[in-house]
């Protein structure tokens, strides 16, 4: 029999499989049957031979081929891409030229750059904090059994089962920037407006923040209805027998357990806003004079509309290098608190 | 209804932070509703607006209202005659076939991750959490450097369906899940198989898998938004209208000459039911999903 590898043919599923098999369970030395236990974990390795123990070892890589395969394809060769693209001047058909670090220097340096970084870094500060803050408030609110507040949340949990395209397009129709438009109509009722929103160089950035929250809150509101439920009820107890207000319960019991929980969802809502692209695209596509332009949409127009793939990949090296820091710095800095 | 006892009383108070459950006078009442219509009209309003006017003649061709104004299938003529529905089966393709590929290939690997001890483990793990770190979208322009031509193969996969579904295989978040949840398994599940004379494939097939059938639903149906979602990595692959997905053929049909917007509502009510009743049906997954990508981290 050649079928020692563990990848054997199905046998038939009556008890006396082995046995039909041709190969009856011998017990070895009073340790329990295992006829079919070639178990790494129990089986000595000596008494592998040597070419079954190689085919032994190829199960797990066959196993992990499929995605070993596409990982590299579309995950490492990209990236590799990426690095070796950012040093050269890339012209189709007329050859790469090696520029060295020409590229990084124009990201760093050109004001197109600089004002894109900066107004990402602002976009992404400015989502992550309100997404948080307005999904706390939200979580503590909607916090409970009730039914109609399992209602409440599901609806308000659409925006982020919704695709982005859409929510951009809905937005740009509510942004719309004269009496008619719904925003604007709603402000009229107050007395209000009427406000150019996308249309002006000092609000685009700001109404593409007011997106990102909209759909970033409901998110952070499940992650902090997970935190709130993990709450020791006995806590909350014993503080009402000490005596504690609302306020101190809160500020000493509930905030305390929920830190992790901010940590990692102010790095979620971080990285969400670093990479933010599609909401920016469809709502100003950097518009008006650049005002909204972010990384990743200029990354987009210079690799994709304007060939300039040098750039484009140096672009996106800084991006990658500032998510890695952002991530590993945020994780380092957690793991030292969890054992603190 | 009995009425709540005082001791009751007091511990609803402490389930929650703030206590609004057991808050039952006419004020407070009047101030919940006000609240709880005031965050529903916030959040899912916006989305019945859209409902609305997917289905309305609009006034105005600029602006949508939350009012209906007569009711009218004229938006999906319209839209059909766009195209739309071309682009929505588009859509169901890429997303049926990247999810099916997404989730077997994350089954694969993870069974070799959890299941087995083997040199370089520790190394696939790494790689797969480091790719976690790197998100599709920055990586954009060079993936279509290299779609454009495979390395060592020297096929161009733009503007082909495996270049919109193929890169989709390749998700860390699902190998993640799924790993830590077949490690759970019991050891001697998988033993009793193999007294029985099971291979591996029948192990991986009739004993692991069946045992992680929550965490498939949470791949799957986190996996399906996920792939509903993407914009960018459709946009750099379809170059031709052929190959468009819904989401991205939206900026395409933003006016129209005789329905003004409503074929661009039409078409975006397509674009956002099948992640939307996705959710709704599985929603315990998903919420367990969420917990997982946010503390599992």
């Amino acid at each position: 029999m050649t079928n020692l590898t563990g990848r054997r043919p199905v046998p038939p599923a009556s008890p006396h499989g082995a046995h039909a098999r041709g190969r009856p369970p011998e017990p070895r030395r009073g340790v329990p049957t295992r006829a079919g236990g070639y178990d790494r974990l129990d089986r000595p390795r000596r008494r592998v031979p040597r070419s079954r123990f190689r085919r032994r070892a190829l199960i797990p890589w066959l196993f992990l081929a499929p995605a070993l395969l596409l990982f590299v394809y579309f995950k490492l060769l990209p990236l590799l891409q990426a690095i070796k693209m950012s040093f050269y001047d890339v012209r189709p058909y007329k050859g790469d030229l090696y520029v060295g670090l020409a590229n990084y220097l124009a990201v760093t340096t050109e004001p197109l750059f600089t004002k894109a970084i900066w107004q990402t870094v602002i976009l992404a500060i400015g989502t992550t904090g309100g997404s948080i803050l307005l999904g706390f408030l939200l979580a503590i609110l909607v916090e409970g059994q009730a039914r109609h507040l399992w209602l409440i949340r599901t609806a308000a949990f659409l925006p982020v089962v919704t695709t982005m395209a859409v929510v951009a397009e809905v937005w740009r129709i509510m942004y719309y920037p004269d009496r008619s438009g719904l925003l604007n109509t709603l402000l009229g009722w107050i007395g209000l407006g009427p406000e150019p929103f996308l249309v002006s160089e000092h609000q685009a950035l700001a109404s593409v923040m007011l997106v990102g929250i909209w759909r970033g809150a409901p998110y952070d509101m499940m992650i902090f209805l997970a935190g709130l439920a993990s709450v020791d009820r006995n806590l909350y107890e014993a503080a009402a027998v000490d005596g504690a207000t609302r306020w101190h319960r809160f500020r000493h019991v509930t905030l305390p357990a929920l830190r992790p929980v901010i940590t990692i969802l102010c790095l979620l809502a971080a990285l969400r806003g670093l990479r933010s692209f599609t909401e920016v695209f469809l709502l100003t596509n950097g518009a008006p004079n650049g005002s909204s332009e972010v990384i990743m949409t200029l990354i987009y127009k210079l690799g994709s509309e304007q060939g300039q793939l040098g750039v484009a990949a140096a672009g996106s090296m800084v991006l990658f290098l500032a998510i890695a820091t952002v991530t590993l710095t945020v994780n380092a800095w957690r793991r030292r608190v969890a054992t603190r | 209804m009995t009425r709540p006892t005082t001791r009751t009383r007091q511990n609803e108070n402490l389930q929650t932070v703030l206590g609004l459950q057991s808050q039952r006078g006419p004020v407070a009442l009047l101030l919940k509703a006000v609240l709880y219509t005031a965050i529903t009209v916030v959040f899912a309003g916006p989305l019945l607006a859209l409902l609305v006017g997917a289905f309305s003649r609009l006034p105005n061709p600029t602006t949508f209202s939350i009012w209906p104004d007569g009711f009218t299938l004229d938006n999906f003529d319209v839209a059909g005659r766009r195209g739309v529905y071309g682009y929505l089966l588009n859509s169901f393709i890429v997303v049926g076939c990247g999810l099916l590929l997404q989730m077997v290939v994350s089954v694969f690997a993870s069974y070799a991750l959890a299941r087995k001890r083997f040199r370089g483990a520790a190394l696939v793990m790494l790689v797969v959490l480091a790719s976690m770190m790197l998100p599709d979208e920055v990586m954009a322009i060079p993936l279509s450097v290299v779609l454009s031509d495979l390395p060592g193969l020297h096929i161009n996969l733009i503007n082909t369906y495996a270049g919109l579904i193929l890169p989709l295989g390749a998700w860390g978040f699902s190998i993640i899940v799924m790993t830590q949840f077949m490690r759970e398994v019991p050891l001697s599940l998988e033993e009793a198989a193999r007294i029985d004379g099971a291979g591996e494939l029948r192990i991986f097939w009739s004993v692991i898998l069946p045992a992680c059938r929550p965490a498939l639903g949470v791949i799957g149906v986190f996996g399906f938004t996920m792939i509903w979602d993407q914009y960018l990595l459709p946009l750099i692959v379809a170059r031709e209208p052929s190959h468009f997905t819904l989401p991205i053929a939206l900026w395409t049909l933003r006016a129209d000459d005789q329905v003004g917007i409503g074929v661009l509502l039409a078409a975006a009510l397509l674009a956002l039911l099948p992640s939307v009743i996705a959710f709704l049906l599985f929603q315990r997954q998903f919420t367990r999903g969420l917990s997982v990508e946010a503390i599992g981290r």
